[in-house]
């Protein structure tokens, strides 16, 4: 490679803003992402096989159903988004996009940020939009899945957010996979009771704008932390490899 | 002394299977550990000790080796 | 100061010193834990409303006390290892944690047997137990993920970060689960939160913790010991260690 042409990379690079790095980042992200549409319409698959599960499983009756439907969805929710981040990072690692993002001028949580909320736009999103249906199957009521919906709405993120951290941990081990799962799970689990605390709340006529409140707490802590222990994280994954 | 006899201090008013299982299983986990740890660190050492015992006898059976090396140095310069 | 610092890092000055306190460590801990069971066994009072099923406390308590204090320190060991990049916090980070575990588990396996007597069912979601699973789970996750790295650098600054995202996470989890139980269980009977301890309790319980503190500090030297000898065996000082014969 020519001497000077990292400078003048550099030099090109650092004239773009950070937002706008952030942006082209995240188009970036959304762009790959459509060209491989499975890999979009796998965690909704997943998502709706775990919820025909339980009734399987379980009992179809109405009464089990309309008690623990928001439950189950949240934690069919929580699996699939933790199904997906395995693809966070991995494409990118694998040809080398990772070490060029590593290589900006921009901060590197930022760009982290970016590829974290592509991610949720992806997956929390449509899991988000497919969970009415999936509700109404289950027999909740209209002021069930209305909060089960905002409170997926305000938690998915979070999801996203921390799983990220778990995600550059384990990029480039041999079983990640189940290792990401393993060191993940339970930092899911105060999202996950404050998620289905709401529904059970809202569905006994109590007031929700508590809880919600509190889980938008749980959003902004993790807006601001997840994505600096990220990046440290896929530096440390990246110095490894 | 809080029991009269040995007799029911084993048996604890009936609850001695659970307190004797609690304290079985502690005290087997913290000996196992203790032990575990004890025979790792020992392998260890005997394993640095061997490794460095046998750099030892080499360097003092092939002095040669070393020379030859020195020589090229000194032919390079 | 900072030459204190600096030598702290050092794994041979560590050797010296682990090798000065531990026998007073050992010592001191059996004697203490020893005493401690002995009198909490056999001379403490029976508690007059669980019976004798209450000694488990003596035990319970300790190793719960442990479990937490030892995750604790590992977050305090990560920040120095990510700020310094000192040695002796990874591999107090790394021989820890497994003692770490065992004793999340103890306190679990207490809490479970105690509760048959107490509340008439093995294990209870009651608030304590759920946490200490969780905290279980992530002693678990630095664990797997610290095998899973072959290189030790990376691999001590990876559980590293896991190890401070779990510690932040902790009060979070603490509270929602208390929240959750108490949206779930109204009234249950808390075990260990006894409004009135009579002293000939107290004294037994406090000497068992303090001799598990110790005993965890003797083993922590000499797990620390190993792992240096197996990072530092090319060293020269732990040549003229081990030709010399020293331990």
């Amino acid at each position: 490679m020519n001497v000077n042409a990292p400078i003048a990379l550099k030099k090109v690079d650092s004239s773009v803003g950070v937002f706008q790095a952030m942006v082209s980042v995240f188009l970036r992200d959304v762009r790959v992402a459509f060209r491989q549409r499975q890999d979009l319409l796998n965690p909704l698959l997943f998502f709706t096989m775990v919820v025909t599960l339980f009734p399987l499983g379980v009992s179809p009756e109405v009464a089990f159903l309309k008690q623990s439907g928001a439950g189950i969805l949240w934690v069919a929710a929580l699996l699939s988004v933790l199904l997906s981040l395995d693809h966070l990072f991995r494409h990118d690692f694998d040809d080398g996009t990772l070490e060029q993002l590593m290589l900006q001028p921009q901060p590197l949580f930022l760009l982290v940020l970016a590829k974290t909320m592509a991610h949720w736009l992806l997956t929390g999103l449509p899991l988000v939009l497919l969970t009415p249906v999936l509700g109404l199957m289950l027999h909740l009521d209209g002021n069930s899945v209305a909060t089960l919906c905002l409170t997926l709405l305000i938690g998915t993120p979070v999801l996203s957010l921390i799983g990220s951290i778990g995600a550059a941990l384990t990029l480039g081990l041999r079983s990640a996979g189940v290792l990401l799962s393993l060191l993940i799970i339970p930092l899911y689990i105060p999202v996950l009771i404050f998620g289905t605390g709401t529904v059970a709340a809202a569905a006994e006529g109590a007031q929700v704008s508590g809880y919600l409140a509190l889980m938008g707490a749980f959003l902004v802590l993790a807006l601001t932390l997840a994505p600096f222990a990220s990046a440290a994280a896929l530096r440390i994954s990246l110095s490894n490899s | 002394m809080a029991f009269e006899s040995f007799s029911a201090f084993l048996a604890m008013e009936g609850h001695g299977p659970y307190v004797w299982t609690c304290y079985a299983v502690f005290v087997v986990l913290l000996a196992g550990m203790v032990f575990w740890s004890a025979k790792r660190h020992q392998a260890t050492y005997r394993m640095c000790k061997r490794s460095h015992d046998q750099q030892a006898r080499k360097g003092q059976a092939k002095p040669k080796a070393a020379a030859t090396f020195t020589r090229v140095e000194i032919s390079q310069d | 100061m900072w030459q204190f610092f600096h030598k702290l890092g050092s794994p041979k000055w560590f050797f010296g010193i682990a090798n000065r306190f531990m026998p007073w460590l050992l010592a001191g801990g059996l004697i203490l834990l020893a005493a401690g069971l002995v009198w909490g066994l056999a001379f403490a009072p029976k508690d007059y409303l669980q019976g004798n099923s209450y000694r488990i406390i003596f035990i319970h308590v300790p190793s719960a006390f442990l479990a937490q204090s030892i995750y604790i320190m590992m977050a305090s060991a990560a920040v120095v290892t990510l700020v310094w990049r000192m040695k002796l916090a990874d591999v107090f980070v790394k021989s820890v944690a497994p003692v770490g575990l065992m004793f999340t588990f103890l306190a679990l396996f207490t809490g479970a047997v105690w509760g048959k007597p107490t509340w008439g069912t093995w294990w209870v979601w009651d608030a304590r137990l759920t946490s200490m699973l969780i905290l279980l789970f992530l002693y678990g996750g630095a664990i797997a993920l610290d095998r899973s790295i072959n290189d030790e650098k990376s691999a001590a600054r990876a559980v590293a970060v896991l190890v401070l995202v779990g510690v932040v996470n902790i009060p979070i989890i603490k509270y929602s689960v208390d929240w959750w139980n108490t949206l779930h269980q109204p009234a249950t009977f808390k075990l260990t939160e006894k409004p009135s301890m009579a002293m000939e309790m107290w004294v037994p319980l406090l000497l068992s913790v303090l001799g598990l503190y110790l005993l965890f500090g003797w083993l922590a030297c000499l797990r620390m010991k190993t792992e240096i000898l197996v990072r530092e065996r090319r060293t020269r000082w732990v040549k003229e260690l081990v030709l010399a014969g020293r331990k």
